[in-house]
């Protein structure tokens, strides 16, 4: 990704024709049409930031586009404590806090889990390592309807149906065939002599993982860490099957205040509940968004 | 004993996510595939029955409708992120001093929960007060724009949606592809005099077909999946004129109590996926093992 030295653009502004004024022209085109894109994608979240802060009497009078004339965060302190989401009226607040509680256990252990697995089918290969690999690696493809009768009956078998463990259970199982992906991609471009090196001096399988993979690691703990929390964080599918009221997730929250059929339809607060629904992994995407489209492509592009 | 453990301690700390895999995965794909084939419904039965369950599919008008929007939705949507990706990788490419800035813009949306999508364009498409309104507002009094509650139209509101979530991913994914062409044979088609348009046309186009595929497995993946857009954009309605596979699924296992249904429709959506997957992963263990 750094060599952009060499892209066509660049010789062929070299060509020593000069900036002509077609050129220039061109250039400015190139921009506006830059611009208007980034205005598309930037459109939805301007809605729904000016939304929130309108009030109700505004939203119905004024456009969709406009500024609020009155700013006013009445919609965020519903959206937060006191929309309803079906009969019960607590805001989001609640739901927020089950989805970090759900997300944060989940994503360590699926990380821990990846790498350890990760590190011994890259490093320890006995036979059959690949083909383990091969199955895991598809559990990643199936679409999660197929799991989801009997993981349902699984978990009220187990006693953990529609609590948090139960769902941070899911995420772990399924979450396991990326974290391996990730870690056994990392490792494998390792060398193996760096093991038989360390077996000489006498350490051990434990040993050479937390001594030296692991400080190696730490791009790819950001990677999966990320890639997991999104994933966490933003899903629904788990969330609405295998919760109940009071241990959902705030997707399925969110959902329900926008989708609930009681009293006035307060769009501001909608918009609000969506922005906090939102915000964790839009903030883990601003700070670290590197990590995150590698996340995205790793696997997806060769090399 | 200890130098046994030593020894076999790979495996035996692999073991306990295998386990899992076999029985999460594997296990749970064959319980739901010997359902698909029993008369189950509110609850499951285990005694074989043959492809009942599959013909009442094929019957329903409903999980024809599903279908139907898969293809809409799954072919726009793929056909319409790849060419918008392309598109936008391509403009990136040509040396733009804020690249940085405007790909985080791009790719922001991938960041978000699909329900968080489908509310914010719920509301921008909503007719009584959305974009339809403003236009309105503008003077335009004849405009309409009610796709979000025209079951002809409903669906479209969901690939539209879609696109706008995922083409900046589609995005990242060409534009490191464009980044990684073996930069020898750009230069040595400029200096021969190539324009810039055939150097990408007949050079570095064709070369990233390896790219087209990835970014077609994923999105293909994508709208089979598609399920949560689904839910909070529309609800699958007006009617069920916006069901997919996954909601029908859903719709049967959890509201309908028609366990049979739901695990058939489960089984038609993972064959697609399979069809779809399974010659990509194989060719592609096989290329990393050589």
């Amino acid at each position: 990704m750094t060599d952009v030295s060499a892209t066509p653009a660049t010789v062929a502004s070299e060509r020593p024709r000069g900036r002509s004024f077609g050129k220039i022209a061109l250039r400015w085109l190139l921009y506006i049409v830059l611009g208007l894109f980034a205005l598309y994608y930037l459109m939805p979240l301007f809605v729904m930031v000016t939304t929130s802060l309108k009030s109700l009497e505004e939203i119905r009078t004024g456009d969709l586009l406009s500024l609020p004339r009155e700013l006013t965060f009445d919609a965020w302190r519903t959206a937060w404590s006191e929309a309803c989401t079906g009969i019960q009226c607590e805001g989001v607040k609640p739901y927020f806090w089950n989805s970090v509680m759900l997300a944060v256990p989940a994503v360590l252990i699926s990380t821990l889990l990846g790498a350890m697995n990760g590190y011994v089918i890259a490093q320890w290969r006995f036979r059959g390592a690949n083909i383990i690999f091969a199955l895991m690696l598809f559990g990643c493809f199936i679409p999660f309807q197929v799991v989801l009768l009997p993981m349902a009956r699984m978990l009220g078998i187990m006693g953990i149906a529609g609590t948090i463990p139960g769902l941070i259970f899911v995420h772990v199982i399924y979450g396991l065939g990326f974290t391996t992906l990730f870690f056994r991609n990392y490792y494998v471009t390792i060398p193996v002599e760096l093991v038989k090196a360390a077996k000489v001096d006498g350490a051990g399988f434990v040993r050479i993982f937390f001594a030296i993979f692991l400080p190696l690691s730490i791009p790819i703990i950001v990677v999966s860490v990320i890639w997991q929390f999104t994933q966490i964080w933003n899903d629904f599918l788990f969330g609405v099957s295998f919760s109940q009221a009071g241990t959902q997730p705030v997707t399925v929250a969110l959902n329900n205040i926008v989708n609930s059929t009681t009293g006035v339809k307060e769009y501001n607060v909608d918009m609000a509940a969506a922005i906090i629904a939102a915000l964790p992994t839009l903030l883990v995407y601003i700070v670290a968004g590197k990590y995150f489209i590698r996340g995205l492509t790793a696997g997806s592009v060769k090399g | 004993m200890a130098k046994w453990f030593e020894t076999h301690l790979p495996k035996i700390v692999l073991a306990p996510s295998f386990i899992a895999i076999l029985i999460f995965v594997y296990g749970f794909i064959a319980w739901t595939a010997w359902v698909s084939l029993t008369r189950s419904r509110l609850l499951p039965k285990y005694q074989i029955e043959g492809f009942i369950q599959y013909e009442r599919l094929f019957d329903s008008p409903r999980w024809d409708t599903a279908m139907n929007n898969l293809y809409i939705f799954g072919g726009l949507f793929i056909g319409v992120s790849m060419i918008l990706g392309l598109i936008l990788a391509i403009l990136l490419d040509q040396q733009i001093r804020v690249e940085g800035a405007i790909r985080t813009i791009y790719l922001y949306p991938m960041a978000l929960s699909m329900i968080v999508t489908g509310t914010a364009w719920k509301w921008i498409l909503n007719p009584g007060l959305g974009l339809e309104a403003m236009v309105k507002g503008w003077g335009y009094e004849n405009f309409t724009f009610d796709w979000l509650v025209n079951p002809d139209m409903a669906i479209y509101t969901v690939v539209l949606a879609a696109i706008w979530q995922s083409s900046g991913f589609v995005m990242a994914l060409f534009l490191a592809g464009l980044r990684s062409v073996d930069t020898e044979i750009i230069r040595a088609a400029q200096i021969d005099g190539i324009p810039t348009w055939r150097v990408y046309v007949s050079i570095i186009i064709p070369s990233m077909a390896p790219i087209f595929l990835s970014a077609f497995i994923v999105l293909a993946h994508l709208a089979i999946k598609a399920f949560d857009l689904v839910i909070a954009l529309t609800g699958g309605g007006p009617g069920y004129a916006t069901d997919l596979p996954a909601t029908y699924m859903y719709a049967m296992a959890f509201s309908r109590g028609d366990i049979g249904q739901a695990a058939a429709s489960a089984m038609i959506m993972m064959l697609v996926v399979f069809a779809i997957v399974v010659p990509y992963l194989y060719s592609e263990l096989r290329a990393r093992n050589d």
